[in-house]
């Protein structure tokens, strides 16, 4: 079919004006972004891998109970039998610092949205770009500004896990019940106050459903940035896609499937627990 | 600072909801109703050139139905809502005029307010909650649990500190509310319908305990309900609001025996006057009287005659009630040519005071005939009397069944 109305020139045209005219600030970010990742990673794989199966068994033993902790046990010493303990760090340390952006900038944007409609208005069209649009295309403008590697990893992946916790942080601050607001408001509480006192803490366990929600995106997302040359399981994903090796294939999507339950499960305990 | 008597002054308070506020003002300042007002600016009243003033330790009522304006009336007193025009005034300062931080202020430390659905917080144990004003206020942490704590044993809540609101029943929440505001102790207590979403009985209990409290703590509390009964049990006076507009101000009593529109009658109709109406209100205040000292028989019979009557009451000279002489006995002493009555007074007659109810005096209708004498409470000095019929047909009012059952009860004895 011929094309009448090329959007994707104008998208390319502007990805193009960025990368040109603001190629510091994405080197910058870039160098920022790599330091931050690796630090986790060589953290993470510095410690030797029973001390961080052992710890996490102790936070799943916490926060989810016995049947977690031989879970989480049982499943990682199994990705350390099969051989992807290094690759299963390096996506770990990528999800962290993923998340760890995406809700920077999430919760605030979520509380902002609950607090003014017309922001509300312009943010929910956006989010539901943000989470619709095919994973992949975010892909394109994270290598044309970052070229490849783990940032341009975690920036799709920001973008893609971001949207549940904005969401979520706005509901749960809409939720508080009005008449809770208006009574610390009546004690002469500043919105400061209200917003520390009352309304965060009564979101709490709604802001920590979209924190899962991010985690759990960011997961996805990690794997598929695999094709640009993030590393970690998403790497190995791909190889056993392209060798047609169904037995790579197999583990490593095991090895995900780990990963995502036990990650799943702690952050989930979180905002049950209080 | 000039000495007043009154804690709140509120004049010509006006609020409007709707984008068209200065027309919907200016039309309603030429005396257009709230239906014109709408038709035409498409704007919604929700108070209407309120004026009143509230005085220092008075519990002042407001009640209406649902819409009329009076939990917005309340808010307008600590701006919860923004007045569109007219002025609060607390302790003579200008609430309406207020910057935000000396709203925040007056918030912290002049006015408390009590919500109807207790809003607590949930995540907070009791002491933590009843802490919570304090803690806005920025007192240190010790402080502050330790004057919640004093506030929780006013409310009758100690041993419940570490509990979590959701532990406690609907009456509990409530006094942990109470709690809350004593705890800032502010001059001003705003009770929002504070007692509408509990039990009948609970209920109950809670406005008696409140009258206690008041009664040692002397706070000025202004009360919004829809309840008439209990506007009358806790209201030292009461407003009565309906489409933003003050109907009537008064003592329960001023409003139950002189509703001053259609609407307040209309209200007032379901009331159990017996519980209201008292002594005070009902007798005959300057009765004929018999002068102990003065009177002998022969003058006893003239002031009978001239008024008509078989009985008078008797006082001394100092005006203090002594009891009631009867016609028969007149004769009597008139015959025996007695210099004084005194020997032939009935002396074991009931007596009220000012105070008391309808319903209080009702038992003694059924034992004596007598009219009923009222008593000053510490002089015995008489202050009028309420006759039998009076009596009954103020208890009776909407019943005639009862009328005729108290007649034949009355006239068996």
């Amino acid at each position: 079919m011929e094309k009448i109305v090329d959007i994707g020139k104008y998208v390319e045209q502007l990805v193009n004006w960025l990368t040109d005219n603001l190629a510091f600030l994405f080197d910058i970010i870039k160098n920022v972004g790599n330091g931050a990742i690796e630090g986790f990673e060589s953290v993470l794989l510095f410690l030797p891998f029973y001390i961080v199966i052992a710890l996490l068994v102790v936070l799943a033993f916490f926060k989810v109970g016995k049947g977690g902790a031989l879970f989480t046990a049982i499943g990682l010493i199994l990705i350390y039998l099969m051989g992807f303990w290094v690759e299963t760090m390096q996506t770990l340390a990528l999800i962290i610092v993923s998340t760890i952006i995406a809700l920077v900038q999430a919760i605030p944007l979520g509380i902002w949205a609950a607090k003014k409609p017309l922001v509300n208005k312009i943010v929910k069209p956006i989010l539901d770009l943000m989470q619709t649009m095919p994973a992949f295309v975010y892909l394109i403008p994270a290598v044309l500004f970052f070229s490849i590697g783990k940032l341009p990893g975690a920036f799709a992946t920001v973008i893609f896990a971001m949207p549940p916790a904005v969401r979520l942080t706005a509901l749960g601050i809409q939720q508080v019940p009005q008449d809770v607001v208006e009574a610390a408001r009546a004690f002469g509480a500043t919105n400061r106050q209200i917003l520390q006192k009352v309304e965060l803490p009564l979101a709490t366990n709604t802001i920590l459903a979209g924190v899962n929600q991010t985690i759990m995106m960011a997961l996805s997302m990690v794997v598929i940035a695999g094709m640009i040359a993030a590393g970690g399981l998403g790497e190995k994903v791909l190889e056993g896609i392209n060798n047609l090796d169904i037995g790579l294939g197999f583990e490593s999507g095991l090895a995900v499937v780990i990963l995502a339950i036990i990650l799943d499960r702690i952050t989930q305990a979180l905002g049950q627990k209080k | 600072m000039e000495q007043q008597d009154h804690k709140i002054a509120v004049k010509d308070l006006t609020l409007i909801f709707g984008k068209n506020k200065s027309a919907a003002l200016k039309l309603l300042e030429q005396g257009k109703t709230k239906a014109e007002v709408l038709e035409k600016t498409g704007c919604t009243i929700g108070v209407n050139k309120a004026s009143f003033e509230i005085k220092t330790g008075e519990v002042f009522v407001i009640m209406g139905l649902s819409g009329s304006g009076k939990s917005t009336l309340l808010r307008c007193l600590n701006r919860l809502i923004e007045p569109t025009s007219g002025d609060v005034l607390v302790n003579g300062e200008n609430i309406t005029k207020e910057s935000n931080e000396e709203l925040l202020e007056t918030r912290r430390t002049e006015m408390s307010m009590v919500f109807q659905k207790f809003a607590l917080l949930p995540h907070r144990s009791i002491l933590e909650n009843a802490a919570f004003g304090l803690e806005i206020r920025g007192e240190n942490k010790e402080e502050r649990l330790q004057k919640a704590q004093e506030a929780l044993e006013t409310v009758g809540l100690k041993g419940f500190e570490n509990q979590k609101p959701d532990q406690l029943s609907g009456g509990m929440q409530q006094r942990v509310g109470l709690a809350r505001a004593l705890a800032n102790n502010p001059e001003v207590l705003l009770m929002d319908e504070a007692f509408s979403a509990l039990d009948p009985l609970i209920k109950s209990d809670m406005q008696d305990e409140l009258l206690e409290l008041q009664d040692k703590l002397q706070k000025t509390i202004v009360f919004i309900t829809h309840d008439l009964d209990e506007a009358i049990k806790i209201g030292d006076r009461i407003a009565i609001m309906k489409d933003g507009v003050i109907e009537q101000i008064g003592t329960a009593e001023d409003i139950i025996r002189k509703p001053a529109s259609d609407y307040v009658k209309a209200f007032v109709e379901k009331v159990d006057r017996k519980a209201i109406v008292t002594a005070e209100s009902l007798m005959f205040k300057k009765p004929t009287v018999v002068q102990l000292e003065k009177d002998g028989p022969e003058g006893v019979l003239r002031k009978m005659r001239n008024i008509d009557t078989n009985v008078l009451p008797v006082i001394d000279k100092n005006k203090s009630f002594q009891g009631f002489i009867w016609l028969p006995e007149v004769l009597k002493a008139d015959k025996k040519d007695a210099a004084t009555i005194a020997e032939f007074i009935t002396t074991e007659v009931p007596s009220v005071y000012g105070h008391y109810t309808v319903e209080d005096m009702l038992p003694l209708i059924t034992e004596t005939k007598t009219p009923i004498a009222v008593v000053d409470e510490e002089t015995n000095r008489l202050k009028g009397i309420v006759a039998q019929t009076s009596l009954i047909i103020e208890a009776t009012r909407f019943d005639r069944d009862e009328i005729a059952d108290l007649k034949e009860q009355a006239i068996d004895q």
